[in-house]
C-alpha cells in the first residue's frame, strides 16, 4: 500500500484529505502516477503532461526527504515508500505569493 | 420573475453574483474553486443553469468545470457526482481538461513556431483556456479560445476538445506574437445570422473570421494602425484587447485595440477609427448595449506601461453615436487616488428593459449601473483582482 501526499489545490479538486493510498507493487515515480491518475482520472493532466508524461515545471517529487524529480520516473522507489511506512510527496514549487 | 446572475472570475476563485430584476440587493456566493484562477465563466444561451468554467494554474494546469444547476453544484465533465471515474475497461474518463494541438496529418497542421518577445521563433504551447464561449443553440456545444493562441470546442459538453486547427495553421502564424499576457486567443463572436460565422481575436496577432464553420480563416485588420510594430499596417501583429458585437447588428464590430478605438461595418473586412474625444484611447474591455447596437462602452487607462486610470478617476465613457462622440460616466464610481484596472473580459451587459452595466477590477470590485451607466454602484469591494465579468439575464 503507497502514501501519497497531494499539494492542498490537487486534494480539493480529487475531493481527499491529507493522503490517498494506491496499491502498487515494485514502485516508482511512473507506477505511481499512473496508479494515482487511475483513481483519480481528474488528476490527469495535472501534475504531467497529457501528452508526453513530462512533469509539469512547477510540481516537484519527494521521497524520503529527497528530491527525485529530475530522477528517471522509472528508477525504483525506496521500500518505505513499498511498505506504506513513508508516504510520497507530490509538492508544488515554492513561487510568486 | 427576471432576475439577473453574474458570473464573476477572479484570481482566486470564482464568485457568483444573482439579484432579482430590481437589480439592488444582491447575493454573493463564493469563492468556487477557491486558490486558482477563475479566467472565465459563461453560460449557455440554450440552457441558463448550464456554465462552463476555466480553472487554471501555473502550477497544476488547466481544468474545465462545468454546471448544470446554474452555479450550485460544479463538476469536471465527463465525471458527474456519482458517476464512476472509469470506463468499465479501467479506462480513465477525464479527459475534460486535455487540450492537445491537431497534428494529424488529415485535419492538423504541424506545430511549428510563432514569433517570440525578441523576434526569434518559439513552439505552440499550451497554457491556459482564457475564454469560454458557448454555442447559441446547443448547450453541449461550446468553445474555448486557448494560450497560445488557438480554438477548440467540444460537442459533448466539454468532456473533451478538439482543435480548429485551420487558424493556428494559418500561413500568417510564424508572425504572430504574444502580447504582455501572453499569446492569448480571447475573444470568440458567434454570428447569430450566420452560424458558419466566427470572429475571434488574438493578443497579438489581431482578428480572424472564418465564414466555414471553422474550416479556413482569413486576417481581418485592415485599417489597423499600430505603430508598435515594425510596419504598422501589417497584415498581422496587431494587439488587438477586445471585440464587441451586437446581435442584432452582427455585421458591426467594435473593438478596443492596444491604443485606438476601431468600428467596422463591413465584418472585419476595413476598420475606422472611432476614438473621437476620448481623453486616451489605451484600454481593455469594450462592450454595447443591449438594445441600442449604437450605445458603446470602453474604460480608458493612462497607457500601455501605465495601467490605471488618468488621473485616479474611474470613468466609463460611453458613445451613443457609434463612436467618435463620447461622454464620461462617473456618477458612483471614485473619483479620486483610484488605480485600479479593467481587463479585457471583465465588462458585460444584461438586457434587462433598462440595460445594466456590469465591470470588475484588478481591485476587487465588481460595479453596475441599472440604468445604461447614467449611475454606478459597487455590488461587492474586495473580492481578489477580477478577471472576467459575465452578466446573465434570467427570465
Amino acid at each position: 500500500m503507497i502514501r501519497v501526499v497531494l499539494p492542498h489545490h490537487l486534494r480539493t479538486l480529487a475531493r481527499v484529505g491529507d493522503e490517498v493510498q494506491l496499491d502498487v507493487n515494485n514502485p516508482t515515480v511512473r507506477s505511481v502516477l499512473d496508479a494515482l491518475e487511475a483513481k483519480y482520472p481528474m488528476l490527469q493532466g495535472t501534475i504531467r503532461d497529457h501528452g508526453t508524461l513530462k512533469r509539469r515545471p512547477m510540481v516537484r517529487f519527494f521521497v524520503c526527504g529527497e528530491d527525485l524529480s529530475l530522477e528517471s520516473p522509472d528508477t525504483p522507489l525506496p521500500d518505505a515508500i513499498g511498505n506504506g511506512s513513508e508516504p510520497f510527496f507530490v509538492m508544488g514549487a515554492i513561487a510568486g505569493g | 420573475m427576471s432576475g439577473v446572475r453574474v458570473l464573476v472570475g477572479t484570481r482566486k476563485g470564482a464568485f457568483i453574483l444573482t439579484s432579482d430584476g430590481k437589480r439592488e440587493k444582491w447575493d454573493v456566493s463564493g469563492p468556487h474553486f477557491a486558490g486558482w484562477e477563475m479566467y472565465h465563466l459563461k453560460a449557455s444561451p440554450a440552457d441558463p443553469n448550464r456554465i462552463y468554467a476555466s480553472q487554471t494554474s501555473g502550477w497544476f494546469g488547466q481544468i474545465i468545470q462545468r454546471s448544470d444547476d446554474g452555479g450550485k453544484t460544479w463538476f469536471q465533465p465527463g465525471l458527474s457526482p456519482g458517476e464512476p471515474t472509469t470506463t468499465p475497461e479501467g479506462m480513465p474518463k477525464g479527459e475534460s481538461n486535455k487540450f492537445a494541438y491537431d497534428v494529424s496529418p488529415e485535419t492538423g497542421k504541424p506545430l511549428t513556431t510563432h514569433m517570440w518577445y525578441d523576434g526569434t521563433q518559439h513552439p505552440w504551447e499550451f497554457k491556459r483556456v482564457w475564454h469560454l464561449e458557448p454555442s447559441l443553440t446547443d448547450p453541449n456545444h461550446v468553445y474555448a479560445g486557448v494560450e497560445d493562441a488557438a480554438l477548440f470546442e467540444s460537442k459533448n459538453g466539454g468532456q473533451t476538445w478538439r482543435e480548429l486547427s485551420a487558424l493556428r495553421g494559418h500561413p500568417t502564424g510564424a508572425y504572430w506574437a504574444p502580447g504582455a499576457g501572453g499569446m492569448c486567443l480571447h475573444t470568440i463572436l458567434l454570428d447569430p445570422k450566420n452560424p458558419q460565422r466566427i470572429y475571434i481575436a488574438i493578443s497579438a496577432a489581431g482578428a480572424f473570421r472564418t465564414d466555414d464553420g471553422g474550416k479556413s480563416w482569413k486576417p481581418i485588420n485592415r485599417g489597423l494602425h499600430s505603430q508598435y510594430i515594425p510596419d504598422p499596417n501589417a497584415e498581422v501583429g496587431h494587439c488587438v484587447h477586445h471585440i464587441a458585437m451586437h446581435p442584432q447588428r452582427p455585421s458591426v464590430l467594435f473593438m478596443q485595440k492596444h491604443w485606438d478605438i476601431m468600428r467596422s461595418d463591413d465584418a472585419g473586412d476595413s476598420w475606422r477609427e472611432v476614438s473621437g474625444n476620448l481623453p486616451t484611447d489605451f484600454g481593455f474591455p469594450i462592450d454595447i448595449h443591449a438594445h441600442e447596437p449604437d450605445t458603446i462602452y470602453v474604460v480608458p487607462i493612462k497607457s500601455d506601461s501605465e495601467h490605471f486610470p488618468l488621473d485616479g478617476k474611474l470613468r466609463v465613457y460611453r458613445s451613443r453615436t457609434g463612436g467618435n462622440e463620447w461622454e464620461e460616466l462617473t456618477s458612483g464610481l471614485p473619483q479620486k487616488d483610484c488605480y485600479v484596472n479593467v481587463l479585457r473580459d471583465a465588462m458585460s451587459v444584461d438586457s434587462l428593459d433598462s440595460c445594466g452595466i456590469y465591470f470588475g477590477t484588478t481591485g476587487g470590485q465588481v460595479y453596475a449601473s441599472r440604468d445604461g451607466g447614467d449611475t454606478w454602484d459597487a455590488i461587492v469591494r474586495d473580492l481578489p483582482a477580477v478577471l472576467s465579468v459575465e452578466a446573465q439575464t434570467l427570465k
